[in-house]
């Protein structure tokens, strides 16, 4: 990646161009659920988390995970699990399996930041796998029938998410805040030295940063939003299951990452969005039985062609003719 | 920018306009919809799949396509085995597309998930693919029906009949998931009430695929009989290597628990020979099942299961009892269809229960030698009736809160 | 009696002799794998959907054509290797110069199309392949019932597995590949065509993943799962071995079958998980795998 500089009027425009940005987004976001089935936004949403969770590693860290599906899954059976057996209102629920996730991932983090590229997707494939075979043995998962009938419960016991609607502004409001966060993470001096490492861990490390504590916490933030996807979405669906935990779905946050765009803040948003779009209609109809042929063949497409993603190349276009 | 609000402006006032057409057809609904629900690309596609959904279709023509003059419908959708994608669906159905009845449904989990979805929103739901009994037992819903068969009618069908014929001393090869220890656990009181006793078994993982090590802990353990408590790749890879390790010759016995059709013939009936299985449906056991299925061959290619024939009945009870009832409205419907007995080529005097199980005969069969077998389809031969109110699990044992304290 | 571990020895005998039937499989597979990471540097993730492609090549050739086992066994794995190649040179060439998980990202994304245009046309049910007349039945070993098609797995793959050792540590044309493997632009220098090179290695990982599946047709269902699954097992023994080591891909693989194999008898639940607890212990200890070099 090559260091942009920009001069300060620049940075200003760029600044306010992207308020106005945030600002549409924001809006189409708060009146989306008139014009489209709120459950689908809500999933298209939990989704947009965790691949942009993933993306806090891959894109900003350099680090490939193949083990994600162990967070979105904690994050929802131990969401699932005190919502129903605890009683506790949603929020609270949501915060306890987000921060399982986020012990978790410093588990995950601590064994498999050791190590680089193929070794470190293998050691987070290999602990996922780990976790997978726990969620199947560990009676409170319901097995492969999961746990079902999660309720939605009342936020903060006075607002009943029952209705759709509610329920989409709650999920609204934390992908809203998932989503500050990762940017906040990625525009503040940490993300600066993340990156850095990316580029060149050789030379971060001889300019005396600890490599390995960086990253440990970017892999902490991104397991434990991670977790909050997950725990998110086994609010919305009211069942929580071993799909969300077998390797596939690391193959598929990772799809959706790549089709977005690697290293942009936009990108994985736009990648859920096609996927689960593409998931949900060709489900339907005569294509349903190509769903894998056709996600395979857009995983190929992605490598040989738009590396960069839809949003990167939207970006790279933008560059080109209007800078 | 003001051109782009206004642009979003107008794209608003559209969108909610549409929605709010969305919402008017609903009210009127002059349309009978079902959606069918199923696995349609993964591990469980060839017993329901593309055929259930052909059998659907087959009871819509054979009605009229019009129930008291107004048009029925089905839209199908793959859940890929996997319960948010089938709940998520089924919710968008009857949110957006105001489906009445979700037909179809293999995957326990996702049944499970479904039918909570479908109880939610009032719906009527008719489970023909799913194996565990679970579904009206601790999650029965007043919404859903269990049609075709259950792991409990398996278990106590192929279990009592294979200890009377003195298979007393079992051994178990259990799928390491919910569905394999519900199947093992009847099974295993089945045997202890019917005078055998289980000497061992082992859990293997969903999906294995080498059974060699299993089986030999099979042969070692001595037991006369060798239950399969798996189903799917897992039943049919077992008993390869049964086969292949002699098992039926060195003088144990195997017994399936959970096989259909497509299974048999898919791995023939050189591996397969002397199997003794439940089935709730054999298309050549009258001359009505024998009409029905040449009919639906002649359109699929292949002889139905019990849970594709299942699907034509139970689609073909719904639009009966939408007939009668004069409505599309779950309640009534409901109380039709059970007050209603089922009479067709699947089923004689089918009741459906309270707790939604529906009872039928269910059939003990024995799969063929070779040389018995006369053509390509020819492939079980039918030992006994197990009689309807043997067949399933009796109210009086159910945790269902439907029919609790009776 | 005298038991071993609360179990007749005859028991284990026989699971340790399966365990080790099973682990010159991952043997075979793994070093398909192996062999191809170690020169192009790129992890195959259709290597799973390639060995089932063999056994369906194996399949429709005795359907349609009438082509017996045997003849399989060559012909199939030339076909999928074509098709390896054909692979490689059209899409993986384009991605040499790129970062390698962008090679694993393509052949996962070929792997689901593979995989899920078969599923497709042939439905997921298994597919019937009887053994060939000459291995059927078996014999008792005493402890055992052996069947000599099982045997006959052993003797092939380790055949294979250590003829292609011999090729490559001990020729001239292995010597090539070795060099390829440290320096290709210098291999290039001295007149070898090392792209050429580059494209029948995969071919020939290709085929040994094609020849297991032909191997499996007869025991395993021939369906179009059968590969995805036995891939990320067969994954974690190549990393274990250690990246691109062939003779730590031999070994591991018939380690790990016996590692597998105990754990079936002590705690089947947790037969298919096992290989992945070792291979997170083994990276722990030695980051390079049992038989790699430190980088």
């Amino acid at each position: 990646m090559t260091t942009q500089t920009l001069d300060s009027s620049a940075m200003d425009k760029s600044v306010s161009k992207n308020r106005m940005l945030y600002a549409v987004l924001l809006f189409l976001g708060l009146v989306a659920p008139l014009a489209i089935y709120p459950v689908f936004l809500m999933k298209v949403l939990c989704f947009a988390l965790f691949a942009c969770a993933f993306n806090l590693m891959l894109g900003y860290g350099g680090l490939l995970s193949f083990g994600h599906a162990a967070f979105l899954a904690t994050g929802g059976y131990i969401t699932g699990h005190v919502v129903m057996q605890w009683g506790v209102t949603p929020e609270i629920g949501i915060l306890i399996g987000t921060l399982c996730s986020a012990a978790m991932g410093f588990v995950f983090g601590k064994l498999a930041i050791r190590r680089q590229g193929i070794y470190f997707a293998m050691i987070t494939l290999a602990l996922s796998q780990l976790v997978f075979f726990l969620y199947v043995q560990a009676p409170f998962t319901g097995g492969e029938n999961g746990l079902q009938g999660i309720p939605r419960g009342e936020l903060f016991g006075v607002i009943s998410l029952a209705d759709n609607m509610p329920m989409y502004y709650f999920v609204f409001a934390i992908f809203v805040l998932g989503f500050a966060l990762i940017h906040r993470t990625i525009h503040s001096p940490f993300g600066q030295i993340l990156k850095a490492i990316r580029e060149n861990e050789p030379r971060a490390v001889s300019l005396g940063y600890d490599v390995d504590k960086y990253k440990l916490v970017a892999f902490v933030i991104s397991a434990g939003l991670a977790g909050l996807a997950g725990s998110t979405k086994s609010l919305v669906f009211q069942l929580s299951s071993l799909t969300d935990a077998h390797w596939h779905m690391s193959g598929e946050v990772i799809l959706m990452t790549l089709l977005g765009g690697v290293g942009t803040i936009f990108g994985p948003v736009v990648g859920a969005a096609t996927v689960v779009t593409l998931q949900n209609y060709l489900s339907q109809g005569p294509l349903a039985s190509w769903v894998p042929v056709i996600l395979g063949l857009i995983f190929v497409i992605c490598v040989l062609i738009f590396r960069s993603g839809i949003v990167g190349e939207i970006q790279k276009f933008a560059k080109k003719n209007f800078s | 920018m003001k051109m782009l609000k206004k642009l979003m402006c107008s794209a608003i006032v559209s969108a909610m306009a549409a929605a709010g057409a969305a919402q008017a057809k609903g009210i009127s609904d002059d349309e009978v919809r079902i959606g069918y629900l199923a696995d349609m690309s993964g591990t469980y596609s060839a017993l329901a799949g593309s055929g259930g959904l052909e059998a659907a279709k087959m009871a819509i023509e054979d009605f009229g396509g019009k129930v008291n003059g107004k048009k029925i419908t089905i839209v199908s959708a793959d859940d890929q085995n996997k319960p948010d994608i089938g709940a998520n669906k089924v919710r968008q159905w009857i949110d957006v597309d105001n489906i009445d009845m979700v037909a179809g449904m293999v995957s326990s989990a996702v049944t499970i998930a479904v039918n909570k979805v479908v109880e939610a929103k009032d719906k009527i739901s008719i489970v023909s693919g799913s194996a565990s009994s679970a579904i009206t037992n601790q999650y029965c819903t007043a919404n859903s029906v269990h049609y075709v068969y259950d792991t409990y009618a398996l278990a106590h069908g192929t279990g009592e009949a294979v200890v009377q014929e003195g298979g007393d001393t079992w051994f178990f090869l259990t799928a390491d998931y919910a569905f394999g220890h519900a199947m093992e656990g009847d099974v295993t009181s089945v045997v202890k009430a019917s005078g055998g006793k289980v000497v061992g078994g082992v859990r293997h993982p969903l999906a294995t695929n080498d059974f060699s090590s299993f089986i030999l802990q099979a042969q070692a353990s001595g037991a006369k009989i060798v239950g399969l408590a798996n189903a799917g790749a897992d039943t049919t890879n077992a008993l390869k290597t049964a086969k292949e390790f002699g098992v039926v010759q060195a003088g144990q016995k195997l017994a399936g628990l959970l096989i259909f059709l497509t299974d048999v013939y898919s791995l023939g009936l050189e591996t397969t020979q002397g199997l003794q299985l439940t089935t709730g449906f054999y298309w050549d056991r009258t001359p009505e099942t024998r009409a029905w299925a040449e009919r639906y061959k002649e359109r699929t290619g292949a002889m139905p299961t019990m849970v594709q024939a299942g699907i034509y009945s139970s689609v073909n009870h719904y639009l009966n009892a939408v007939k009668a009832a004069g409505t599309d409205a779950t309640e009534a419907v409901m109380s039709q269809m059970k007050k209603t007995p089922i009479n067709d080529f699947f089923a004689t005097n089918g009741q459906i229960r309270d707790d939604g199980r529906m009872i039928h005969d269910m059939y003990l069969a024995e799969v063929k030698k070779p040389s018995e077998s006369q053509s390509e389809w020819d492939l079980y031969k039918i030992l006994r009736t197990i009689p309807a109110d043997k067949a399933f699990r009796p109210l009086s044992e159910s945790k269902c809160k439907l029919v609790a304290g009776r | 009696m005298a038991e071993l571990l609360g179990f007749p020895p005859q028991v284990l005998f026989g699971q340790l002799l399966i365990g080790l039937i099973n682990g010159s499989f991952y043997a075979l597979l793994s070093l398909g794998l192996a062999i191809i990471f170690g020169l192009l540097n790129i992890i195959n993730f259709a290597h799973g959907a390639q060995y089932m492609l063999g056994a369906f090549v194996a399949w429709l050739g005795l359907k349609f054509l009438g082509v017996n086992y045997w003849v399989s066994l060559i012909l199939a794995p030339l076909v999928v290797a074509a098709i390896g190649i054909a692979l490689e040179k059209t899409l993986l060439r384009r991605l040499y110069k790129e970062d390698h998980l962008y090679g694993l990202l393509l052949t996962f994304g070929l792997a689901l199309m593979i995989e899920g245009s078969f599923v497709h046309f042939f439905g997921v049910s298994g597919q019937p392949y009887s053994v060939p007349q000459a291995l059927t039945g078996g014999n008792n070993l005493g402890f055992m019932f052996l069947p000599t098609y099982r045997a006959w797995i052993i003797v092939a793959s380790l055949v294979i597995c250590f003829g292609t050792w011999y090729m490559i540590e001990r020729t001239k044309l292995g010597a090539y590949l070795r060099a390829g493997t440290e320096n290709p632009q210098l291999l290039q220098a001295f007149g070898i065509n090392v792209p050429l090179l580059i494209t029948l290695t995969y071919g020939y990982g290709v085929a040994l993943a094609a020849f297991a599946g032909v191997l499996a047709a007869p025991i395993y269902s021939v369906s179009p799962v059968m590969g995805s699954n036995l891939l990320i097992v067969v994954f974690a023994v190549v990393v274990i071995g250690g990246m691109g080591s062939i003779m730590g891909a031999i070994v591991t693989g018939l380690l790990m079958g016996l590692i597998e194999g105990l754990t079936k008898v002590f705690y089947p639940e947790a037969s298919t998980t096992v290989i992945f607890l070792v291979m997170i212990v083994v990276l722990l200890v030695r980051p390079a795998g049992l038989f790699g070099k430190e980088a």
